[in-house]
């Protein structure tokens, strides 16, 4: 026997810290005593996502959304919506007072997220062609084979407004103009799948959730810029991906969706995968070439641009993951209704990979426009442990830290570069106030200096200088002038380094002496780490008066560091102390403290 | 395989929409969709499949397909499961362990009812569907 309606309450924390919970109660009180107990059930949700609209309710199978919902609110819930049919309006969400209430949990608005580049992905079998055609999949291809010229397509593109996403935010369209200008003869269309920031995943879900979406669109834009051969960079460290990929490429091929005269039509087009080593740098597009060339992985300078003289010296186009996955669908609906996502100069959606201090993580997408409060608070449920946000970063190791003060600046490519950081490829972290960012610069330069390749100067020698100075800092050992040194190093690599790598990779200083010179300074003249992360500038103390003598710190300290008798106060010794935290997590009575 | 001419893939695109239609309504067929990209895996989406299929088997349910996703995007309530089946709301259930996915065949599918506090809400419309 199914039950007629569901009453879904959401059981995230702030849902059920407002009051969640006596509204199950109540529910399940007002249905009994209606007799509806066997029609209707009630159930707890993990998190909705509006999270500071909540309590939230939801009712299936109509969908209808109830915001901010009190125990006093239920009855007349179960009395209107479940027993008569009606909606409770006074309870749906009010976007505007001059509108209409939205009562539909289907609708766009409720849905902060919007998916254009993971459309299908959790929705298809990526192992299955047949799932990706049933859902539009190569009817683009369809399109551009049989009804457009390759102008066409490329004028499709311009129109569209797509901008690359794998960082810098070029048009895509310009991009394959270039190319399809050149000569005809040999060109190649190649596929940066060579994810490589800290945190980031976003072209990996899409390469392993869809891959037939990108070999349609690397077709598409083989035929625009006159290719026949395309190539997939992707690091080797994702494997699943590129099973997913060889399943993919073999489907296509047996199909006659790759290879001679696809469709029947005169256009040749194959797809070959070329696996990255994981270094950083190939993600950088004249590096990758060399690497697909099978020289070592280090660019060169630009001009001349790879859509001139690219891949074995031939025109080649090289996009992202991400913004290839946009094509089809922009031919499939066209570049009006493309243009229409986002924001004047920022077009579509922007997939992020949210992770850190956030209680939902995950891939999400959103419009461009969409702000950093409604990502991190109505998509990613708000700070983990009830702490406070301190900053976002996003754009990875290229990019900067956003303070609390941008929360609701738009996001999109310009925005994000006015305020000092980057769109970057997707990655999105979120800290809070244990988060030192003196330390997160640190974390992001020592990455850097790892994966510069050393052939220019600037990069390679300027990011160990700014490494020893933020370590001389988070030692302690820092003077005023440091931050002169920082300043100037930084400039400096920004304006002379080769490649992209080396001139990103001081963002993360300089966004961080932009917003936080003051956590800075609490390093350099107090010798203090305010979020009391840097270890040689904290100290852990017991705190005499709540100390049991109980021992059990005494006995967890790797160093013997803790002295003291049984039921009397405890002593650390602070020369030595390794800072290793497993007093303070062995501690039952909150006596040891981060000074 | 043969090669596909134009008219082929039309006629298998229509022809397999409509077999994903029948799955929903007509054919009565129930629908569990496993997320297996990596985040999926890592968090135990094995586990979660071979338990659904020991269910599944055990119940003796005969008109259950049990499909493989990429990611959803719920990373924070990896493994998740989709059931999609007649006369019930399509829902999604995160934190799929083996004694969850148990749950699913016992209490959803064949008690038709929702498994509390393991639902999470959809994350997007779906654009090819709604235009």
């Amino acid at each position: 026997m199914a039950f007629e309606s569901y009453v879904l309450v959401c059981g995230g924390t702030a849902c059920v810290s407002g009051g969640g919970d006596s509204v199950v109660e109540m529910f399940k009180k007002e249905l009994e005593a209606a007799g509806l107990a066997e029609k209707v059930q009630v159930v707890v949700t993990g998190c909705l996502g509006f999270c500071e609209q909540g309590p939230l309710v939801k009712i299936l199978p109509q969908g209808t959304f109830y915001v901010q919902v009190k125990a006093e609110d239920v009855k007349e819930i179960v009395a209107e919506h479940l027993i008569k049919g009606r909606v409770v309006s006074r309870l749906c969400y009010d976007p505007d007072q001059a509108k209409k209430l939205v009562a539909d949990a289907n609708i766009p608005f409720y849905q902060k997220q919007y998916r254009v580049v993971l459309r299908n992905c959790g929705v298809i079998d990526p192992e299955k062609i047949e799932d990706y055609i049933a859902r539009d999949g190569y009817k683009a291809l369809e399109k551009v084979l049989f009804e457009m010229t390759p102008e066409q397509v490329v004028d499709e593109m311009l129109k569209s407004g797509l901008r690359g996403r794998g960082g810098a935010g070029f048009p895509t369209g310009m991009k394959w103009k270039f190319a399809m200008q050149q000569p005809k003869g040999q060109k190649y269309m190649v596929c940066n799948a060579d994810e490589g920031d800290p945190g980031a995943y976003m072209d990996r879900s899409t390469l392993e959730g869809d891959p037939h979406s990108i070999l349609e669109a690397m077709t598409i834009a083989g035929f625009a810029i006159g290719a026949s051969k395309g190539y997939i960079y992707i690091r080797a460290e994702y494997p699943l991906a590129i099973q997913r990929l060889e399943i993919a490429i073999k489907q296509a091929r047996d199909l006659g969706l790759l290879g001679e005269k696809i469709l029947g039509s005169d256009f040749d087009f194959d797809i070959e995968l070329r696996f990255g080593a994981g270094a950083f740098v190939c993600g950088e597009e004249t590096a990758l070439l060399q690497s697909i060339e099978g020289n070592r992985g280090m660019p060169k300078p630009r001009p001349p641009f790879p859509a001139v003289k690219g891949l074995w010296g031939c025109p080649t186009v090289i996009n992202n993951v991400e913004t290839l996955a946009n094509i089809p669908v922009i031919i499939n609906k066209g570049a009006e209704w493309f243009s229409k996502i986002g924001t004047e100069t920022s077009k579509g959606t922007k997939v992020f990979a949210l992770t850190g201090k956030v209680n939902n993580s995950g891939l999400i997408e959103v419009p461009m426009g969409t702000t950093l409060r409604e990502i991190i608070f109505d998509i990613g449920g708000g700070i983990r442990g009830g702490h406070e946000f301190k900053a976002a970063q996003t754009g990875g190791p290229s990019g900067g830290i956003i303070p609390p003060q941008f929360l609701d600046t738009p996001i999109d490519y310009e925005n994000l570069a006015k305020i000092g950081s980057i769109m970057g490829s997707g990655g999105l972290i979120v800290m809070d106030e244990t988060d030192c960012v003196v330390d997160i610069a640190k974390f992001y330069l020592d990455f850097t200096v790892d994966e510069s390749c050393g052939k220019c100067s600037p990069c390679r020698i300027g990011g160990r200088k700014l490494l020893n100075y933020l370590n001389k800092i988070t030692d302690g050992r820092g003077v005023e002038d440091d931050i002169k040194q920082l300043e100037a190093i930084s400039d400096a690599m920004c304006k002379a380094s080769l490649c992209g790598l080396g001139q990103t990779a001081a963002n993360p200083v300089k966004s961080t002496l932009r917003y936080f010179m003051d956590e800075y300074m609490a390093h350099i003249k107090d010798k203090k780490c305010p979020a009391g992360k840097c270890s040689k500038l904290i100290s852990y103390v017991i705190e005499a008066e709540k100390c049991k003598g109980c021992t059990l710190c005494a006995r967890k300290c790797p160093v013997n560091a803790i002295t003291g008798t049984v039921k009397n106060p405890h002593v650390i010794d602070q020369s030595k102390c390794i800072k290793c935290g497993q007093c303070i997590a062995s501690c039952k009575f909150g006596a040891i403290v981060v000074k | 395989m043969a090669k596909l001419t134009l008219e082929d893939l039309r006629k298998m695109r229509e022809e397999k929409q409509k077999a994903m239609d029948m799955r929903d309504s007509a054919n009565k067929n129930i629908q569990v969709i496993v997320g297996m990209g990596t985040c999926g895996i890592a968090a135990g989406a094995k586990d979660a499949f071979s338990a659904l299929i020991d269910a599944i088997n055990e119940k003796g349910l005969t008109n259950v397909l049990i499909r493989q996703t990429g990611c959803m995007g719920l990373c924070h309530s990896e493994p998740t499961v989709e059931v999609i089946m007649p006369e019930m709301p399509a829902i999604i259930y995160g934190n799929v362990d083996a004694a969850t996915a148990k749950e699913i065949v016992e209490k959803h599918i064949v008690g038709h009812q929702l498994i509390d506090n393991k639902i999470c809400d959809r994350p997007s419309i779906d654009i090819i569907t709604n235009g």
